[in-house]
């Protein structure tokens, strides 16, 4: 089951700032979400390695070769603030 | 009792029984690889370039950018791996491990959990002249985040700052953690562990492990529990720490914290400390609960490295030669004591030196001796890197070749060698310039020997009612007279002569 306590939790992690009626939807929301992903549970998988990827292809690798990346410019142009040639954030801590 | 297999601090107050403790320390070490490009990116890495001059939308976490795995870091992480003598995992996974913060573009940084690179080895290091073992739980694959400057308030600090800059040069840089198991017993012995740990990534070829530059950090889990029992106590963390100095005042500050603790009753919290060198203290950090659920899991856009058993052995075929090997070889090769082959042999750079003045037709003992004297005191001094500054291995085997030769004395010799350094000339240059060759020509040296028996009477009567030992102060005093210059062993042979005649 996940409870409110839950729902603020995960909320809080992943930065998103719900309102009262939004946490209480969620956790009925989610516990459908996880009942549904509980059925899974019935299947005997013992026999059955854990699936980190679906391909079957591994080891895509490359030569450790620089190719040129973005301009600072470029690079920059995203930011919302730049000081100094840096990605300008907010103070931290 | 061996200080350093059970450092027991005892403590005990009046009526409470008497109880040791000693501490449990495990240490994790992060090392930025030297390879040309990022682990997942073909952007150079780069060290002092301006700020953002090396970024491309996959280190910049651009949608749709695709991680795709260095070769090159691999096998430098797989020649750690072998080093510690670990096994090397034939089927390795990278992971996500999530959390916000502004150096980590993603909000994941691309890791490893429960199928890293390599498992289970162990690390012999030396505490003086004991052997110790630590075991190495883990060697895992990661990148580094990206640089963050603090703005205003305290001077680069991040309490009272304004903002933070980020340069993302930094971010993306390939990043090996090694994890040690619980078995370091003293702070003494931690340093010990990393400053080997970091000689042998160094010997590897694999990061040049420079501190100032933060290619290496350290964290440190310690405990404490009663004297030799086997049950783990409640660890705190000590983080991102890049100083050898740092990390043991750090350790030896939080230890007796510890037994203090627990000794009023108290229960140690599990708990990320940070170590002021300014006051000697360690302090919580801002609680970071969350922040450490990672909510690891499988890294969907990375498919699994799958490593040939053919390609680590002939990695192991083509390792260098490491440390702890050639100390063992300095000792009988050399004929040096266990002592200097581990002055010598420990750390890449010096060792070559010293080798290089051997190979220049010195005496391995004289050579050994002038390399951990006068020139390692040199280097310290000065601050230098041992292969750096104007003392060459071809100079320095030139002076001691004209010691070795009986050119000069041994007493001029490290006059020379300091001259070397000032007037930054050659030896042979310095022993002509300021007449230091030495003096064996009997005629000039017995006016001073006359003149050192005639102003030590008291001497010179102790030694002819048989205390042979004030002859050294004697000889001593004639090499004084002659500025280090005369002939020991012939002033020695005119002093007999003048004193039992």
């Amino acid at each position: 089951m996940i409870g409110e306590d839950d729902v603020r939790y995960v909320a809080k992690l992943a930065r998103l700032r719900l309102e009262q009626d939004e946490v209480a939807r969620m956790a009925g929301e989610l516990a459908k979400i996880l009942a549904h992903i509980d059925k899974m549970s019935e299947l005997d998988v013992a026999d059955v390695p854990p699936t980190a990827h679906v391909l079957d292809v591994v080891n895509v690798t490359r030569p450790d070769k620089p190719r040129p990346g973005l301009s600072r410019e470029d690079a920059l142009r995203n930011a919302p603030a730049v000081s100094d040639d840096c990605f300008r954030v907010p103070r931290m801590g | 009792m061996n200080s350093h297999r059970r450092p027991a601090i005892e403590r005990g107050a009046e009526g409470a029984p008497l109880c040791a403790w000693e501490p449990v320390i495990g240490l994790e070490m992060h090392v930025e690889l030297d390879t040309r490009t990022k682990m997942f990116c073909a952007c150079e890495v780069t060290k002092g370039d301006a700020p953002n001059t090396h970024t491309c939308p996959k280190c910049l976490a651009h949608p749709g950018a695709l991680p795709v795995v260095n070769q090159r870091a691999i096998e430098y992480a797989a020649r750690i791996a072998l080093a510690l003598n670990c096994s090397v995992r034939p089927r390795n996974i990278f992971h996500r491990k999530n959390y916000f913060y502004p150096d980590l573009p993603k909000a994941y940084q691309i890791s490893q959990y429960d199928e890293p690179l390599a498992v289970e080895g162990w690390f012999d290091y030396w505490v003086d002249d004991e052997k110790l073992r630590c075991r190495i739980n883990r060697v895992h694959m990661e990148e580094d985040a990206a640089k963050l400057v603090h703005a205003g308030g305290d001077a680069g600090r991040i309490a009272g700052s304004d903002y933070s800059m980020v340069d993302f040069n930094r971010g993306g840089t390939p990043l090996i953690e090694i994890v040690s198991e619980p078995d370091i017993p003293s702070p003494e012995a931690a340093r010990e562990f990393l400053q080997q740990l970091r000689n042998l990534v160094i010997e590897l070829g694999v990061s040049a492990c420079n501190m100032e530059e933060g290619q290496i950090r350290w964290d440190a889990n310690v405990s404490v529990r009663p004297e030799g029992s086997s049950d783990l106590g409640t660890r705190t963390e000590l983080k991102n720490m890049n100083s050898f100095r740092y990390l043991q005042q750090a350790l030896d500050a939080e230890i007796p914290r510890q037994i203090e603790v627990i000794e009023a009753g108290g229960k140690i919290d599990l708990e990320t400390l940070h170590f002021d060198p300014d006051t000697g203290t360690t302090t919580p950090l801002r609680s970071k609960e969350e922040a450490h659920d990672y909510r690891y899991f499988p890294e969907p856009d990375l498919v699994p490295l799958v490593i040939d058993r053919a390609w680590v052995e002939e990695l192991r075929a083509t390792q260098p030669e490491l440390p702890a090997a050639r100390v063992e070889r300095f000792a009988s090769q050399y004929g040096l004591s266990r002592a200097d082959a581990l002055v010598l042999g420990s750390a890449h750079a010096l060792a070559a030196f010293y080798e290089e003045v051997v190979s220049l037709g010195v005496g391995a003992k004289p050579a050994a001796n002038w390399t951990m004297g006068e020139y390692l005191a040199h280097l310290n001094a000065a601050g230098l890197e041992a292969g750096h500054g104007h003392v060459t291995a071809e100079r320095l085997a030139k002076l001691v070749k004209l010691v070795a030769d009986g050119t000069i004395s041994t007493s001029s010799g490290k006059d020379v060698f300091a001259r070397m350094i000032s007037e930054r000339a050659e030896p042979e240059e310095i022993v002509e310039k300021h007449g230091l060759g030495q003096i064996s020509d009997t005629s000039e040296l017995e006016d001073a020997v006359a003149r050192v028996v005639a102003d030590n009477a008291a001497q010179v009567e102790q030694y002819r009612g048989g205390k042979q030992q004030v002859l050294g102060f004697l000889v001593g005093q004639v090499m004084k007279a002659t500025g280090g210059r005369a002939n020991p062993q012939v002033v020695s042979e005119l002093l007999r002569t003048a004193l039992d005649g």
